[in-house]
């Protein structure tokens, strides 16, 4: 395997991404990202100093909208298309640990 | 542990604060923003982050951030968005848009009514989450069977307002809370109630050895419902560190959770490498520069603000801004009317006074006309009523809907038969003639009064009134006792 | 394909009263049936919605209104189109099901202008693939070699266009997913300049690279469609306040005197067959009155790279939200994390789980100069190399893909072959130009091969006419 993906590392991004993937998978996934990584070597090559990110393809700013209130969505058609609601709520498993 | 710690221990403290800005609708939707409706009424695709939805921002938020940039002396600057990523089932994309390297605010301070400068870093623009409720046995998150999630609060505007670390005791942290408060209410961008939510404070906690440079290992603590137990739990979570640190061991940096029934300080997640929020420019949204014209007309309408109100305040009545009476009235919004009561002729030592004490019920003051403030703080210096009794006109004057005649109601309680200073003068000879009554009296005796107020009577010929002896002797024990 | 099926005719016959947009439906639908069940170029079809909508068109008609320059023409939407009430799922089985309680903002011009949507469009997972057979529902096959791939993402309505189920078809594109398959499948595909068209309704997959864009049987129908759903949206925050660009009117304007460059770049590692359409395009322009040169653009290069990281980190993020809480599939667990994260390892196929796990490695910690903040820079390098090549021309030349379609599975073991099939459509979407995608003639096999045109931003205008130009010297 290539330097430059560790399994430990597909692991953690794997948790960060919050996909439960098995043992198996994520030497997969470490061989195809450790394949695809190499591939972007080829930028290290690039002199970028000096440039800046681009970060909009077209350049637009202050884009403003008033303080005007518009339309909702009508609950009980949010609610029938969440996996499980009660009380008006969408309803999940118990949350472990607080809010980071 | 004794408060003697404070001698080789010095506290330090930074805060951020989390406002929900006074817009209309939400920051990046026009659902409204309001609090206590409907579960899950207020939402729209973009702040149930649907999939396809897209994000625009409400021009009033950048006003409100623009508003407090410049009450907080910031640089207000082009600045952008970012997205901050982390799964959070309050949070419907599973990313806080948030604004990370280019804040709209930044680099000011904030002065607090004893003149201490606290470095306000940044204030951001970012949006809140949804709310959830733990249902279970304890209602609490820890062991709750589940959570049910409300997002009308998902996407309502916020400004995190980061001091420096300059705090360095529980008093500051809750001056400098209250003083941020009064500015956001006073310059309208938030109404900060923090039993409501709409204002949240967390802090950031640490100490170091007093002489030493390095910060300590700092905990942030959160779940500060009032400024009360912001005080309670600085002062716990510091002397909780100390404790540690004088045993040999060391801080774990971790973000603690303050718990107002048993007033401690507990775990509730120890940072870890998994905090890698993976921040990168928001691409759904451009970046808002304001121009010079938009940022001097914000700065250009702006109310006074507490800090210029109680110079203003202090120099009109000659005393120190740092006066506590100062502060008081200000934080009360008692000094127009201060300011009003001197115009209209009163004095400005006896209007401070009964200011102050506002009576017995808050804001009763503010119900009386300046001009009928101003009349019986004259007949008072003009020697017409003593202090006591013009304290009981008060009274009555507020009784009589704040605009009635002083002199006519003290003519009514009998206090204009005769002169104050004679019955100071009357008050002053039955003392001396008769101690022992007196020092009964001040004992707490007060049918030794009795003694008292007939040699007053005998004195005046029955001139005077004999509640206001009563009044004027209750009035001397006190002061004697304070 | 051509004649009276084309948008164009179908309007102007429902707006004369001369066909009624019924029939045109049901002569649609009738093909739809007759070939889809092998082709699956739709997740699905509405008929009934479609039968409303054509009724409500031919009612306007019957009432003496206009129903708008679509009148009648029915109208493939891909499946990542949010449409109110109708299933949308990006081909995925986390979506499965999902009705948006909205309409895209496309989706609703084109309705206003009197188009009957016909369905939603098969395509790769999120719109993640170059071959439509990343779908959770299975792949779309080629129209002209059932056992070959019609490109993708935008394959379903590719094939749509190709097979006669739609004159019109809507595509997204975020490294060449409706250029690539409209030259793959004989059709014109256009991805406009970023920004023209509103991304409102358009399930984000990589946000500052994504756009809309028809797909059509002619230059003609292709600039019809542009023009009524570009233009200002102030729903879209990116979305260029301007009306949408007049096309129709400049059509045969010709290219005398355009000056055309070609890629010296996008040269390398293109299959003979297709760089000889390549040239006789050249000459075509040139006859035409164009001139044409060569011109090196070198950060197209790095492209690929750029693209590789750029596009799956914004993925990464855009879709964290299929977490099982709000709408879609939801894997129970004993708790909130542990359920997330399980419903999206079931959620999710191999290739969106992939570009997932490679954009958030890009974006984590330590990791972002080195990838995510380097692709940004990529990405002005070579749009200051772009300019500096519209300052010698008007236009440039490329193919569309290196080769023509090829069989399924060919590289579906291989990521980065796959991801070489999008070398010359990236760039446009990295810069933010709009490309478009012209069919000229066939290569290996009698397939298909497309021209790419590529111009500065906001430059649709010439490129249609340069487009117009292609397609006539094909007539
Ligand atoms: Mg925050
Ligand atoms: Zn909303």
């Amino acid at each position: 395997m290539s330097e430059r993906i560790t399994i430990e590392e597909v692991a953690h991004v794997a948790k960060l991404a919050r996909l439960e993937l098995p043992p198996d998978q994520l030497a997969h996934y470490a061989e195809q990202l450790a394949g695809v990584l190499e591939h972007f070597a080829d930028i290290d090559a690039l002199d970028l100093t000096g440039v800046e990110p681009m970060t909009q393809p077209f350049p637009l700013v202050n884009v403003l909208r008033d303080d005007v209130e518009g339309p909702t969505l009508d609950r009980d058609e949010v609610l029938a298309a969440a996996p499980a609601a009660l009380d008006g709520r969408f309803r999940v498993p118990p949350v472990l640990g607080g809010e980071p | 542990m004794t408060t003697d710690v404070w001698a080789t221990w010095e506290l330090v403290v930074g805060l951020e604060v989390h406002a929900e800005l006074a817009t209309r609708t939400k920051i990046f939707c026009s659902c409204p923003n309001r609090f206590g409706d409907e579960p899950n009424t207020n939402v729209c695709p973009t702040c149930l982050g649907l999939p396809g939805s897209l994000p625009v921002l409400n021009r009033q938020a950048v006003e409100l951030a623009i508003r407090l940039g410049k009450a907080l002396h910031c640089t207000v600057a082009g600045s952008i968005f970012h997205r901050k990523n982390y799964f959070y089932p309050d949070m419907p994309k599973d990313y806080q848009v948030s604004q990370y390297d280019q804040p709209i605010d930044s680099g000011g301070w904030l002065e607090l009514p004893s003149g201490f400068r606290v470095g306000v870093t940044r204030a951001h623009l970012e949006e809140d989450t949804g709310k959830s409720i733990h249902v279970g046995e304890s209602g609490r998150i820890h062991g709750a069977e589940e959570s049910l999630v409300d997002y009308n609060r998902a996407g309502v505007p916020l400004l995190e307002i980061v001091s420096e670390p300059d705090i360095r005791t529980p008093e500051q942290a809750r001056a400098y809370v209250n003083e941020l408060r009064a500015i956001l209410v006073a310059t309208g961008v938030s109404d900060a109630k923090m039993e409501e939510g709409s204002m949240r404070v967390d802090a950031n906690v640490s100490v170091r050895r007093r002489g030493t440079e390095r910060f300590g290992t700092r905990c942030e603590i959160k779940n500060l419902n009032s400024v009360r137990s912001l005080g309670r739990a600085i002062d716990y979570e510091a002397r909780r560190q100390i404790g540690l640190l004088e045993s040999g061991e060391s801080i774990r940096q971790e973000t603690r959770h303050w718990d107002e029934s048993d007033g401690r300080t507990h775990t509730l997640r120890v940072k870890e490498d998994a905090d890698d929020y993976r921040y990168f420019p928001e691409p759904d949204l451009v970046p808002v520069v304001p121009d010079e014209a938009w940022l001097d007309r914000v700065a250009g309408s702006l109310p006074l603000l507490p800090s210029q109100r109680r110079v203003r305040l202090a120099e009109a009545f000659g005393v120190e801004p740092t006066a506590e009476a100062v502060a008081l009235l200000v934080e009360r919004g008692q000094d127009d009317h201060a300011l009003a009561a001197l115009a209209a002729g009163g004095d400005g030592a006896r209007v401070l006074v009964h200011e102050e004490h506002n009576l017995v019920v808050e804001g009763a003051v503010q119900h009386v006309a300046p001009g009928r403030l101003a009349a019986l703080t004259r007949l008072e210096v003009g020697g017409k009523l003593t202090a006591t009794q013009a304290k009981v006109v008060l009274a009555d004057l507020v009784v009589a809907g704040g605009d009635a005649d002083p002199e006519a109601l003290a003519a009514a309680k009998g206090f204009e038969a005769m002169d104050t200073s004679a019955v100071t003068a009357a008050v002053d000879a039955a003392i001396a003639e008769d101690p022992d009554a007196w020092a009964k009296f001040l004992a707490g005796n007060d049918k030794a009064a009795g003694a008292l107020v007939g040699r007053i009577m005998k004195a005046t010929k029955g001139k005077a009134d004999g509640k206001a002896i009563n009044a004027e002797l209750a009035a001397r024990r006190d002061a004697a006792s304070a | 394909m051509s004649g009276p099926d084309t948008a164009a005719a179908i309007a102007a016959d429902v707006r004369a009263g001369r066909r009624s947009a019924r029939e045109v439906l049901d002569e649609h639908l009738a093909r739809i049936t007759r070939r889809d069940p092998e082709l699956h170029a739709f997740n699905l079809v509405t008929v009934d919605e479609a039968r409303r909508q054509a009724a409500a068109v031919d009612a306007r008609v019957a009432a003496g209104e206009d129903p708008g320059p679509l009148a009648g023409v029915p109208l493939a939407l891909k499946d990542n189109l949010c449409t109110r009430g109708i299933p949308t799922t990006c081909s995925s089985a986390i979506l499965r099901g999902w009705r948006p309680p909205y309409d895209a903002t496309v989706v609703e011009r084109l309705r206003a202008a009197g188009a009957v949507t016909v369905g939603k469009t098969n395509l790769d997972e999120f719109a993640m693939g170059s071959s439509t057979e990343n779908s959770a529902f299975g792949p779309t096959r080629h129209p002209m070699d059932p056992d070959r791939v019609p490109g993708g993402s935008s394959g379903g309505s590719a094939v749509a266009v190709a097979a006669g189920f739609a004159p019109l078809a809507l595509g997204s594109d975020t490294g060449g997913s409706i250029r690539q398959p409209a030259a793959l499948c004989g059709v014109v595909g256009v991805k406009p300049t970023y920004g023209v068209v509103s991304r409102y309704g358009l399930v984000a997959f990589g946000s500052s690279l994504d756009q809309i864009g028809p797909f059509a049987s002619t230059v003609a129908d292709a600039a019809l469609a542009l023009e009524v759903m570009g233009g200002h949206d102030p729903k879209d925050s990116t979305s260029i306040p301007q009306a949408a660009p007049s096309l129709s009117a400049v059509l045969g304007q010709g290219v005398a005197g355009l000056r055309v460059g070609i890629i010296d770049e996008m040269r390398t590692g293109i299959d003979p067959d297709v760089w000889a359409r390549i040239e006789a395009a050249a000459e075509a322009l040139t006859h035409a009155g164009a001139t044409v040169g060569t011109v090196s653009v070198p950060a197209v290069t790095y492209g690929l790279t750029a693209y590789y990281i750029v596009a799956p980190a914004e993925a990464s993020s855009n879709l964290a939200r299929y977490d099982g809480v709000r709408y879609g599939l939801r894997v129970d667990a004993p708790d909130t994390a542990t359920m997330n994260a399980r419903t999206r390892a079931a959620g999710f196929g191999p290739e969106v789980t992939r570009r997932i796990m490679l954009g958030t490695y890009a974006l984590s910690a330590g990791y972002y100069d080195a990838y995510y903040g380097k692709a940004l820079k990529v990405r002005r390098l070579m749009a200051q190399e772009f300019d500096a090549a519209y300052g010698r021309f008007d236009v440039l030349l490329s193919p569309t893909s290196p080769t023509v379609a090829f069989p399924f599975g060919a590289k579906t073991e291989n990521p980065l072959a796959m991801y070489l099939s999008d070398v010359c459509t990236i760039p446009s979407n990295l810069v933010g130009h709009p490309a478009m995608s012209v069919p000229f003639g066939t290569g290996a096999h009698g397939l298909p091969v497309g021209v790419q045109l590529l111009g500065p931003a906001l430059s649709e205008p010439v490129l249609f006419r340069a487009a117009r130009v292609l397609e006539e010297a094909m007539a």
